[in-house]
């Protein structure tokens, strides 16, 4: 196996991350939940602290100078992200909660004001429950109708049956960049095309696809793109939807209250322009400031050199968990990113995630908020590793003796 | 934390070999409960004699300590009356939630349960069976949860 790519520095990039270098259960914590949520670096830490130490105070209107500091971080934090996803326009950034936030924006805006009867909003069998949900309560709405393209057994998308459910009546089609559950990559930029050419928009669930890969919203071609901070190494609680400013334009706002309007009577109210029409009440200002703050230290370390590193501990990873008697590894396709879904025969998920703890090794066990792809497999749960920049071999090696653990337990 | 003292010799063996395993026919009630944190699934069966449980069975997916407890519960429940089944669930609360608690003997086989009390977020599985088993008595067919 190739070493992994030398212009990752992983020492380096691990201390970056104090939560790191602590024992858990008296051992060294190996974190491999990164999918759920990446640890913080120290520059993210040292933007919000100084954000809020020095500049805190409410955005937009103020005329003091720390509102107007306030005001430049927040609106700095969101040229950051376009420039991050290379979006034509900043009025394109919408800051929100998270992916779900972001899902659930285009449902209630776009969805609920633009579809009916008849028309189909189209989803993969891989989603996240958030880019299922947020599609059902439309349909329930409005009375539109929701398809869903199948998965094969190796958790790969088929793209076949995708194309032939497109149709005319097809006005959404909402995807995952990459299957949280399985690690999936699916390939976006061919599904744009396709819907395009049937007349449907596509938004895409980036949550698990930013942290590992480059995006380029323009070069993808999708119409919305939604994200979370905290699965990049930045905050809980701030994310992305990108949405084409077109689109935008023309959408109602979703949520009503201070910062989204211009004129306020008990007549009439008028809105906002983009993309505060979006951004009803005090926004999450911090954490626009440390997802920036993410942002800037993901692209130092190189995307490249990420994604390589990562790659090369999942293969290896994959390669030490295929010979170990009894683990059956979920999701094999082809492409796949940073997420390694496994049952250990005998052991169930939720067992093997208590004997890992107690070796410090730090998964995720259930259903991944990805039920129907448990179904799909006939499985209840799975256990699920993660990789993120900062994990290491010898993270791999201790995953693997800690099954050998689990193993024995359950042998 | 210690692993020995959750995954007791008991645990795993009421696991690999759930015992009152399987529906019960001619059952007088039975009820489904559901853990959506971990997606454990149980059905709890029962045939009362009045006040007395005369049977009971259970058949459902889950992990270790949810299907041991089910496993134990059924053995530990069998013949007894109403009252009885409902001091029995409270000492094994005890057990379950309260570290240091000292085991009643009353409590039996279900001791080896004891270990749980040190892992907080495993005691719901614990507790899934005594639950669906309360619905079951209540002559309830609603699904339960532990949420």
């Amino acid at each position: 196996m190739k070493p992994a790519a030398a212009s990752l520095d992983v020492e380096r990039v691990r201390a970056d991350f104090p939560i790191l270098a602590q024992q858990v259960n008296g051992r060294p914590l190996v974190y491999l939940d990164s999918a759920a949520s990446g640890q913080r670096p120290l520059a993210v830490l040292r933007a919000v602290e100084h954000y809020e130490t020095h500049l805190h105070s409410n955005v937009h209107r103020g005329v003091h100078t720390l509102s107007q500091a306030a005001t430049e971080a927040f609106e700095g934090a969101r040229a950051r992200a376009r420039r991050f996803i290379n979006a034509r326009s900043a009025r394109e950034i919408l800051f929100v909660r998270g992916t779900t936030e972001g899902i659930n924006l285009v449902a209630q805006s776009y969805g609920r004001s633009r579809l009916g009867p008849g028309d189909e909003i189209l989803i993969t069998a891989l989603e996240h429950h958030a880019n299922i949900v947020p599609w059902q309560m439309v349909c329930e709405q409005n009375g539109c109708t929701l398809k869903v393209a199948p998965i094969d057994r190796r958790g790969e998308l088929d793209l076949e049956r995708l194309f032939e459910l497109l149709n005319a009546r097809t006005r959404l089609v909402a995807l995952a960049h990459v299957s949280n559950a399985l690690g999936t990559v699916l390939p976006v930029k061919r599904i744009v095309e396709a819907a395009h050419s049937c007349g449907a928009l596509v938004l895409v669930d980036g949550a698990q696809a930013v942290p590992h890969t480059a995006v380029d919203v323009r070069e993808l071609g999708c119409d919305f793109y939604a994200f979370s901070g905290h699965k990049l190494y930045g905050p809980t609680g701030i994310g992305v939807l990108y949405g084409r400013e077109e689109l935008l334009e023309e959408m109602p706002p979703w949520q009503g209250g201070g910062d989204m309007i211009r004129t306020v009577s008990f007549e009439k109210s008028t809105y906002n322009e983009l993309p505060w029409k979006f951004e009803a009440g005090t926004p999450n200002i911090s954490g626009a400031v440390g997802l920036a703050a993410a942002m800037d230290y993901l692209e130092s370390l190189g995307a490249a050199a990420v994604a390589a590193h990562e790659h090369h501990l999942l293969a290896l990873a994959t390669a030490e968990l295929q010979a170990i008697p009894g683990i059956e590894i979920v999701g094999t396709a082809a492409h796949k990113a940073a997420v390694l879904s496994f049952t250990l025969r005998g052991c169930h998920p939720h067992d093997l995630g208590t004997i890992l703890d107690s070796e410090g090794v730090a998964i995720r066990t259930g259903h991944h908020c990805a039920m129907p792809v448990m179904t799909f497999f006939g499985i209840p749960a799975t256990a699920r590793a993660s990789f993120g920049c900062y994990n290491t071999e010898s993270d791999v090696r201790a995953l693997v003796a800690a099954l050998d653990k689990a193993r024995e337990v359950f042998g | 934390m210690d692993l020995k003292e959750l995954y007791r010799d008991v645990i795993l063996d009421h696991n690999r070999q759930p015992r009152n395993f399987g529906a019960l026919t001619g059952a007088d009630a039975h009820a489904d409960g559901h853990n959506p944190l971990c997606g454990d699934r149980l059905t709890v069966w029962v045939r009362l004699d009045g006040e007395r449980v005369a049977d009971i069975r259970f058949e459902g997916t889950g992990c270790a300590i949810s299907t041991a407890s089910a496993s134990l519960m059924t053995e530990a429940v069998k013949g007894k009356d109403k009252a009885a089944i409902e001091a029995l669930y409270r000492q094994i609360h005890t057990l379950l939630t309260q570290h240091d608690a000292p085991a009643d003997p009353a409590l039996g086989k279900l001791v080896a349960l004891a270990g749980v009390s040190e892992f907080p977020a495993r005691v719901k599985c614990a507790t899934l069976c005594w639950h669906t088993l309360n619905a079951a008595l209540e002559q309830s067919a609603a699904a339960v949860t532990t949420e």
